[in-house]
């Protein structure tokens, strides 16, 4: 290819930049028992909390990392040097204007709210630890729907959240779930009523701004009987030198003929770890759909999952990875079918750029005596550059006749003769690379909405811009 | 779990009635038995033993195989290919028949000898080649074990440009209980040379319980052709391991079959290297799983030069309560461009009860590559059946020509039609059992 000599130069001006941030509160690096009574008081939560944090740290404790399975870059995690918990101590805004200013030039660098805000029913910023900003709008909360931070869920609404709290994804998941549970704060807790279909979809930005600061936001969705939600999470973060840890819990839980759909893109600089478990459970007749877009980090494990518990429920997964120089996106889908008539699809592309590796990481479940089951899993994956790397490892159980699976992964790369003929009708190499790698994602970017698809369609081009030389 | 060493010790230390074995092997055998010692035992963690049933390999039970002696030509009646250019014939690991039928090819150097004889009179070709890859996918506890435990098997050597028409064919029986058995194949194949070579593991007694670690290396040089089909028929009881290499050369081209019928637990790790430009490796399996029986296959198409190709296509036939496990993995090196790789797993599910594991995998660490997998899991279609069963076909025999028609598509992969007939063959008369209702 002609390519194959050039580095790639990959724009980090995006999220590139931090404040200085007075940190009211701070539990300082290092964790044990003590960091967790310290969030504990400072968040003011009830005691079961403070018992299930605290077991969740000694299950945290005991697990080892994944390594026999997952990468040695895991090693490379210093929990000693991250900072647990921090707070600028103020309660959360309710309107834009109450926003510190140094915190709203952080948003305004980013593009994110003002105008994005007419087209979102609610926008919840979490920045750091604590969310700063929180409001929804009147017509939402009139329909009866609960959109806070998990804090405030907890506290506020306590026999609809620990019905469900840690129910679907058990602290001892795995090691990053279990450090989760032990300190998590900040992400949302929604709960969506019988019937009630939430036009706009709802939305929160996620920031890092410190330093060698972890971020552990603990995300709860419950929408009941026959109610639909959309729920978008986007994140960029600050560059600094050494490595931050984001390890976010999500949990969903749709019941009858509920439909969830949650939206992310993450685009965390690029030394971040983001270590991410996300799953849904859904009901009879219900749908859950994660939209999953990678770009950023250092490496990224997620693999959102979907437990079809209840007859005829529906998962899906649509997942975009772009791995530049440096970058490992390790992600991927699961899918425990558990009844009959259960169907799941998961499409998955990727883009390996420069030094980049993308993994495709699947499992797809389908236990005996269920009928008429169905999966479709397509993986495809997109190299450029001589270096860049691509791994699928799907993993597939199929017990019994009633049911159904197939799995397609393929692997290529832009042809030259492609990227020849833009280049005959005026367009620079940059530009004819950044259409292909578009046009190998555009039907999955067309699943995301608008506005999503748009700021996609940007990153994808910022990030193959400095791809030629 | 493998049970402690001083249980399987039983299995090596009794007194070897061969004596071919000149000190260096010797030494080699004593040193593998301390690797096989020091080797942990394969655990539920290990990633290449995801979803296998380990708690199949204890080895305490088995003894080391002594001679037998109800052993009667009859029994290659029906396993046996038509004319083949020379025949092997291994019973409790002993040779009792050692034939060649083409004698112009002695004149022209092809050696078709026991590893025993091979020991005695070619040491230099088990220096170089005997098992000289490296074990990638799990069992190098099972392959030391091998290693110190060998005393039966097949060295082939085809001599430069030399083209062997007719397939080589040695066979392994088992006939008394219990017993382990190691049996090892070794096939070079030259520069510019040809030559295919049929396997086949066999229990005399469809009862006995037994324990087979065998290893086969197929080294093809540049521009060679080497064909290995292995028919695995052991008995329902039987334990077995087997690890296959397989490295082509520059424009070599390897294809590898297994046929799996027999056994309770039957591993098969095969790993395919292209070491040179223009390689090739065809790796292609069928398997009829029923009663409880578990395959556990694991593969690997190691890609490690530009412009090298292999296609893989493993299927699975399952019925009752059995199991099969496929895991494998494509790996293009760094500097492997223009590779071509293909690797397909299907399995079709007859009962209800039947499990099937697919773990295809890709690790992609070069450009300009085209690699795709696949892996299906289904069932006979209704519409397939009605078809049959619309033109006055009991249901039982229209189910069997379906997986029939299924299975036959792999061997049809073969260019020779005698080969593919007598594969053909082979697969019929195992479908007897397949499917019950």
């Amino acid at each position: 290819m002609s390519t194959a000599n050039n580095t790639i130069d990959i724009n980090r001006d995006i999220g590139d930049f931090s404040y200085e941030v007075k940190h009211q509160r701070d539990a300082g690096v290092g964790l044990d028992e003590k960091t967790i009574d310290y969030i504990v008081d400072a968040k003011e939560e009830p005691d079961w909390i403070r018992e299930f944090r605290k077991n969740a740290y000694h299950v945290f404790k005991n697990k080892p990392l994944p390594t026999h399975w997952a990468g040695n870059e895991l090693n490379e995690i210093d929990f000693d040097v991250i900072r647990y918990y921090l707070a600028s101590g103020d309660a959360p805004k309710r309107s834009w204007e109450d926003v510190p200013e140094d915190i709203k030039r952080t948003f305004e660098r980013l593009g994110i709210p003002e105008s994005e805000r007419k087209f979102l029913a609610g926008v919840e910023a979490q920045f750091d630890s604590e969310a700063v900003y929180s409001n929804i709008k009147k017509a939402v909360s009139d329909q009866g729907v609960i959109f806070v931070g998990s804090t405030e869920g907890l506290k506020k609404y306590p026999e609809i959240f620990r019905k469900w709290f840690s129910k679907v994804i058990p602290t001892a998941d795995n090691k990053f779930s279990a450090l989760n549970s032990a300190v998590f704060s900040g992400g949302s807790f929604i709960y969506v009523p019988p019937g009630v279909k939430v036009k706009h979809p709802l939305q929160a930005y996620f920031r890092i701004n410190a330093e060698n600061f972890g971020q552990f936001e603990r995300t709860l969705i419950i929408a009941d009987e026959g109610s639909e939600v959309m729920y978008m999470e986007g994140c960029t973060a600050p560059k600094f030198t050494t490595a931050t840890l984001h390890s976010a819990v999500v949990e969903l839980v749709a019941l009858k003929g509920a439909k969830i759909q949650y939206v992310t893109v993450q685009n965390w600089s690029p030394n971040v770890f983001n270590l991410v478990t996300k799953r849904g459970l859904a009901m009879e007749e219900a749908e859950i759909k994660w939209i999953d877009c990678n770009i950023g980090s250092r490496l990224t494990m997620k693999y959102p999952g979907v437990v079809l518990k209840g007859r005829k429920a529906r998962g899906e997964v649509i997942s975009i990875a772009l791995a530049g120089d440096g970058q490992h996106q390790d992600t991927g889908a699961k899918m425990i079918h558990a009844a009959d008539e259960t169907t799941s699809n998961i499409v998955s592309k990727s883009i390996s750029v420069g030094k980049g590796r993308a993994t495709y990481r699947g499992m797809v479940h389908v236990p005996k005596h269920l009928k008429g089951c169905k999966n479709n899993t397509e993986c495809d994956a997109l190299l450029i550059n001589a270096r860049s790397r691509t791994d699928t490892y799907p993993a597939i159980t199929v017990r019994g006749t009633g049911n159904a699976t197939q799995h397609e992964a393929s692997v290529s790369q832009i042809s030259a003769e492609q990227i020849f003929y833009m280049q005959q009708r005026g367009l620079s190499e940059g530009q004819a690379m950044s259409l292909a790698v578009n046009g190998f994602v555009n039907d999955l970017v067309r699943q995301f909405p608008m506005e999503y698809s748009v700021e996609l369609k940007r990153l994808i081009d910022l990030e193959m811009e400095g791809s030629v030389g | 779990m493998i049970s402690t060493s001083a249980d399987v010790s039983t299995i090596v230390s009794a007194p070897r009635d061969w004596t071919a074995a000149p000190e260096w092997f010797a030494k080699l055998q004593t040193d593998a038995w301390k690797e096989f010692e020091s080797e942990p035992a394969p655990a539920r963690t290990d990633e290449l033993w995801r979803f296998s049933s380990i708690k199949n390999l204890a080895l305490d039970s088995y003894q080391p195989a002594s001679e037998w002696s109800e052993w009667d030509p009859e029994f290659l009646r029906g396993r046996s290919f038509g004319n083949p250019a020379g025949r092997l014939v291994f019973v409790n690991e002993r040779l009792v028949s050692s034939e060649i039928f083409d004698h112009q090819l002695l004149d022209r150097g092809v050696l078709f000898l026991s590893l025993e004889r091979a020991l005695e009179e070619h040491p230099e070709l088990l220096r170089d080649h005997f098992m000289a890859q490296p074990v990638r996918l799990g069992s190098r506890k099972f392959a030391a074990l091998h290693k110190a435990s060998v005393r039966s098997g097949s060295v082939i050597f085809i001599p430069p440009h030399v083209e062997v028409a007719q397939p080589f064919e040695v066979f392994h029986f088992v006939g008394s209980d219990r017993v382990a058995v190691f049996p090892h194949t070794l096939v070079i194949a030259e520069e510019g040379s040809k030559v295919t070579l049929l396997e086949n593991f066999v229990s005399i007694d469809e009862s006995r319980e037994g324990f087979a670690c065998g290893v086969n290396d197929l080294v093809a040089r540049p521009g060679s052709n080497l064909t290995y089909i292995s028919t695995q028929d052991w008995s329902r009881e039987f334990v077995s391991i087997q690890i296959n290499s397989t490295v082509a050369d520059r424009d070599a081209s390897v294809l590898n079959l297994s046929l799996n019928f027999g056994g309770k637990y039957s591993r098969l790790e095969s790993v395919s290297r292209m070491i040179g430009s223009g390689a090739r490796s065809d790796m292609l399996a069928i398997s009829i799983a029923s009663g409880e029986q578990e395959f556990d296959q694991r593969t690997l198409q190691d890609h490690l030069q530009p412009n090298t190709t292999s296609d893989l296509l493993y299927k699975n036939a399952l019925n009752d309560q059995a199991r099969t496990v496929f895991s494998g993995l494509i790996k293009v090196e760094p500097g492997a461009h223009r590779t071509d790789a293909y690797q397909k797993v299907r399995n079709l599910l007859l009962s209800d009860e039947a499990e099937a594991n697919s773990m295809p995998g890709l690790e992609i660490l070069a450009d300009d590559v085209r690699c795709t997998h696949g892996a299906t899991s289904g069932q006979i279609e209704p519409e397939e059946l009605f078809y049959l069963l619309s033109r006055g076909i009991p249901e039982r025999v229209a189910k069997a020509l379906v997986v029939k028609g299924f299975l036959n598509e792999v061997v049809d992969r073969l260019a020779d039609a005698a080969l593919t007939d007598h594969l053909h063959e082979q697969i019929a008369g195992h479908l007897g059992t397949l499917p019950n209702d």
